[in-house]
């Protein structure tokens, strides 16, 4: 049991499959560059579709996976393939010879500033997803008015299934978020009208429909088919939203107190950083590439180099977990087949 | 003056200035309304749809919109065979849901 095993971020996909070596009897080591575990699952409140505690997940999580060998603020400083193994150099100096790369470097959130038209940064009443949830765990974010929410709108595919934004694949996570959200501010503000704008809603997962049915038919929520094409801002500093109601053929405006953006998932460039080291295909979509994308997603073409989670495409949390298990087991095997 | 053309008023729905008070009214006893998914199959499997271009689909969707005259006069041609409720996958009982909507929108309805 004295192989290295490496793991690259300490995310769920990160932490979860420590979790399982730890009990197979490794002890991994994990490397993260932010100063805490959880990755995005620490910033979020609660999690579709039953309303768990993020905190909880992470917090059990860490707990799990305490014996590992845990470095924070580190990055990784190159990638050296030895004859058959790799050399690795973190930020801080310490270097690690290796067999086993486990990959779980995630995601990042689409930057919604660089769709313009919508004018992230600029109006006032515009937010992410993302701050959403920040506001939900704290309560703190000027731009959110408690006292007059009359109105709030939730824009899908903000950066995902848009060429425009170089980035034409979905992002699987955000129409049920905006389910999810759009919930959240009904319970919080029940007298509001709250709009989806959507292209399409894609319910895939267990309950998801169910939670659609419950937003419309418990809160009221409204869903209008057409993609949000301009915003702008009136003189009481309320955004006009333009949009055509695709399923009655006109064009339609409303006004909003706060216009909510659901930001896509993107490949990390911390993600394809990695990858360059440690010379890893990078797919079509711009997440890092498998050995193959239908019977084995958690293999890289990389000899002694497996992934886990949402570096290799968006994935939700039980998706994430389940992965993270699968590497756990393919690298317990791996080793076996080194002895 | 004829210009050659005219200026026909904007068709464009302000979700500012709608009045859905009586739409809320309907919602009330017809809660299931906005469970509409807009699927169309109640529009497809309408007899009257042939004929007269009866769509429950867009009776529902005007309603919410605020375009109660044209939900109602489409309404009309409805002659309450009920297939649509057979079809609906969102389970809305659309039958009663016509009856509920003449009862509310139309004093002279049908
Ligand atoms: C707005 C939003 C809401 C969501 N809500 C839900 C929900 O309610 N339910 C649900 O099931 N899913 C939800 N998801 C999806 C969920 O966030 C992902 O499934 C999950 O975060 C994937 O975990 P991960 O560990 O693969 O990646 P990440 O969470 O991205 O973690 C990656 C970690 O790796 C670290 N890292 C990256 N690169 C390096 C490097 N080079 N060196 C060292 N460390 C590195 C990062 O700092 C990070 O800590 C949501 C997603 C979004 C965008
Ligand atoms: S999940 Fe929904 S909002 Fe997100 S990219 Fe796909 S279709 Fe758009
Ligand atoms: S009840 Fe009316 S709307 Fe429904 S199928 Fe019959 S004619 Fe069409
Ligand atoms: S069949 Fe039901 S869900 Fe589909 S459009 Fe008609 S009323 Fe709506």
């Amino acid at each position: 049991m004295k192989e290295n095993i490496v793991i690259i971020g300490g995310g769920i996909a990160g932490l979860e499959a420590a979790a399982q070596l730890l009990s197979l009897g490794y002890k991994p080591i994990i490397i993260e560059k932010s100063d805490h575990l959880g990755g995005h699952v620490a910033e979020w409140n609660c999690l579709f579709p039953d309303m768990t505690p993020a905190r909880d997940i992470v917090s059990s999580l860490a707990a799990r996976s305490a014996d590992a060998n845990i470095f924070l603020n580190t990055e990784i400083s190159f990638v050296n393939k030895l004859k058959d193994s790799y050399n690795i150099m973190l930020s801080n100096g310490i270097s690690i010879i290796t067999k086993i790369i486990l990959v779980t470097t995630g995601f990042s959130v689409f930057d919604a500033a660089k769709k313009e038209e919508y004018g992230y940064g600029v109006y006032d009443q515009v937010i992410t997803n993302r701050d959403l949830e920040h506001w939900f765990n704290t309560g703190e974010d000027k731009r959110v008015n408690d006292c007059g929410m009359n109105a709030v709108g939730f824009v899908h595919c903000v950066g995902s299934r848009d060429e425009k934004a170089r980035n034409p694949q979905c992002s699987k996570v955000c129409c049920i978020t905006a389910v999810k959200q759009a919930i959240e501010l009904k319970q919080k503000f029940p007298d509001a009208m709250v709009y989806c704008f959507y292209m399409d809603l894609r319910m895939f997962g267990k309950k998801y429909e169910d939670f659609y049915i419950s937003a419309q038919r418990d809160y009221g929520v409204r869903f209008i088919r057409g993609r949000v094409s301009e915003v702008s801002e009136n003189i009481d500093g309320r955004v006009i939203v333009k949009a055509e109601d695709t399923l009655s053929g006109k064009p339609v405006k409303v006004t909003l107190d706060l216009l909510v953006l659901m930001a896509g998932m993107v490949c990390s460039p911390d993600s394809t950083r990695v990858a360059n080291m440690a010379r890893l295909p990078v797919d079509s979509d711009g997440f890092l590439k498998s050995e193959d994308n239908v019977a084995d997603i958690i293999s890289s073409p990389k000899e002694g180099v497996f992934y886990a989670g949402a570096c290799t495409g968006p994935k939700t949390v039980p998706e994430t977990l389940a992965e993270a298990r699968a590497a756990a087991l393919k690298v317990h095997l791996y080793i076996k087949g080194l002895e | 003056m004829d210009f050659g053309f005219k200026l026909s008023p904007s068709s464009a729905i302000n979700l500012d200035k709608v009045d859905l008070s009586r739409f809320e009214k309907l919602h009330g006893i017809e809660p299931d309304i906005i469970k509409c998914m807009a699927c169309g199959s109640c529009t497809s499997s309408c007899p009257a749809n042939r004929f007269s271009g009866m769509s429950l689909r867009k009776v529902i969707l005007d309603l919410q919109r605020g375009r109660e005259k044209e939900a109602l006069g489409m309404l009309r041609n409805c002659m309450l065979c009920g297939k649509c409720t057979m079809v609906c996958p969102r389970g809305i009982n659309t039958r009663h849901l016509i009856l509920s909507i003449c009862r509310i929108y139309g004093e002279d309805g049908k």
